[in-house]
């Protein structure tokens, strides 16, 4: 059902065009937003532009996170030069260096706690004292980071295939293979579900900023069309009709699986809480069995929710033409990298100190 | 199984379940939310349900509940619902089973 776009609009389309970064000129007020980040406090009289007089530190985060964008991934439209060039790119390493090294921080810090020893970013024996290691989830967490690692590349490739205007045939193959890795990614975490699904649900081998959004250990199937269409656009009315129709599906199954979460938990607690007396109970063991069968049904709820992150992804290739569904992916990608970028910038914030 | 056939065969939608599935329940969810009112046999009381179970697997049905038949015909568990759904054809298929109210 693809349609094939011949119009020059859809064929060359600039990083301008798609909103993602903005013209570099905007961000002349990012070294104020840096300043702003690492003295805290102190530049009430900064003359500097409108966007830090309001709520500075909010904004200054999403200015600081923006240019560290453009730097990273080196937008091909060559902006026009301006004399901060060579400090914006000591500080953009800079700050290239201190993203990298949060990432690797907080990962050690997850692995810590499992009681997981960590030796160094390279060292990948997951040793620990016997008994508190889980190699299902040790195993999926480094599964899990070489997947990051290959989705920036995946992102990486959509972006330069656009910009190169490679032909609809080969672009369709790097939007098979971004689909492809989203589908490892799925299958990953139905391994990870019966390794632990608790902690696969909980979503702590996420960042912080992914888990505010979570849903049932991920992203929410319906909100990715919100965050994929203005990338797409413009669509034609039947497509327009289908993207509107995939939206409320997804959007009614959501609700489908969250009611039957919620029953799950409700169950759960009434077999708990069963005959609670003053002297102890003594046949708990058909209170727990209950609760068992009950645990068991997670893991299913977990897979049910991943089949519904890949199906949409997978209509959503299918209504759109190969160049809107690279556009897409790209816009995707880039969410989720942003999003997580987020989280290692609000955990190096600097704190005031009482 | 004949029990099984014959139930399935009902008119409409007919979905197979037990009380203490919950996946069953969040399929019963979203026929209703597409205005639907599914016949339910919840197998757990049935004398039979083991037989009802297999049959089911027999037939094709990935998981033995939720069953899901629309016109007689299986269209299988949770997955093939939700799948079914998203991508638009589910709705045509219960179309004429869909309560005009509301």
């Amino acid at each position: 059902m693809e349609m094939m776009s011949s119009s020059s609009s859809t064929q060359a389309v600039s990083f301008r065009d798609m909103g993602m970064y903005e013209p570099f000129q905007q961000l002349s007020g990012w070294e104020n937003a840096f300043n702003t980040i690492t003295t805290s406090n102190q530049n009430n009289n900064q003359s500097s532009s409108t966007v830090l007089e309001v709520d500075a530190r909010a904004e200054a985060v999403a200015i600081y996170a923006q240019a560290n964008y453009t730097s990273l991934y080196n937008s091909v439209e060559a902006e026009p030069s301006s004399n901060n060039d060579q400090d914006e790119d000591q500080i953009n390493d800079k700050m290239k260096r201190r993203l990298a090294q949060n990432r690797e921080a907080a990962r050690k810090s997850r692995l810590r706690k499992k009681g997981l020893c960590v030796r160094n970013s390279s060292d990948t024996s997951y040793l620990g004292p016997a008994g508190t290691m889980n190699t299902g989830i040790a195993a999926f967490e480094m599964e899990y980071t070489h997947w990051l690692e290959e989705q920036n590349k995946r992102v990486s490739e959509v972006r330069t295939a656009l910009q190169a205007h490679i032909s609809d045939i080969e672009l369709r193959m790097l939007v098979d293979t971004c689909l492809k890795h989203y589908g490892n990614l799925f299958r990953m975490k139905a391994d990870a579900a019966k390794a632990d699904v608790f902690f696969l649900i909980s979503g702590m081998w996420r960042t912080s900023t992914e888990r505010f959004f979570q849903w049932i250990g991920g992203f929410r199937p319906s909100e990715l069309l919100n965050v994929v269409m203005p990338y797409v656009e413009p669509l034609t009315d039947q497509q327009l009709l289908e993207v509107r129709n995939l939206q409320q599906s997804s959007q009614q199954a959501e609700e489908a699986l969250s009611q039957g979460l919620d029953k799950l938990q409700q169950g759960l607690v009434e077999s708990i809480a069963v005959q609670i007396r003053v002297v102890e109970s003594v046949n708990q063991g058909a209170q727990m069995a209950s609760a068992m069968e009950n645990l068991q049904a997670l893991e299913t709820f977990a897979n049910q929710a991943d089949h519904l992150r890949q199906q949409t992804l997978q209509q959503m290739s299918k209504i759109l033409t190969t160049r809107q569904a690279a556009r897409g992916l790209l816009a995707l990608g880039e969410y989720f990298h942003r999003l997580r970028a987020l989280s290692s910038l609000w955990a190096a914030r600097p704190r005031e100190h009482t | 199984m004949d029990k099984v056939m014959r139930m399935s065969s009902e008119k409409g939608v007919v979905i197979f379940t037990k009380s203490s599935c919950c996946l069953c329940y969040a399929v019963q969810i979203l026929f209703r939310d597409l205005r639907v009112q599914p016949t339910i046999h919840e197998i757990d009381n049935d004398p039979d349900s083991r037989e009802i179970e297999k049959a089911l697997l027999r037939i094709g049905c990935s998981t033995a509940v939720p069953a899901v038949f629309v016109g007689g015909k299986l269209v299988g568990s949770t997955n093939e619902v939700m799948s079914l759904h998203l991508s638009g054809s589910l709705v045509p298929l219960i179309k004429p089973y869909q309560s005009l109210l509301y």
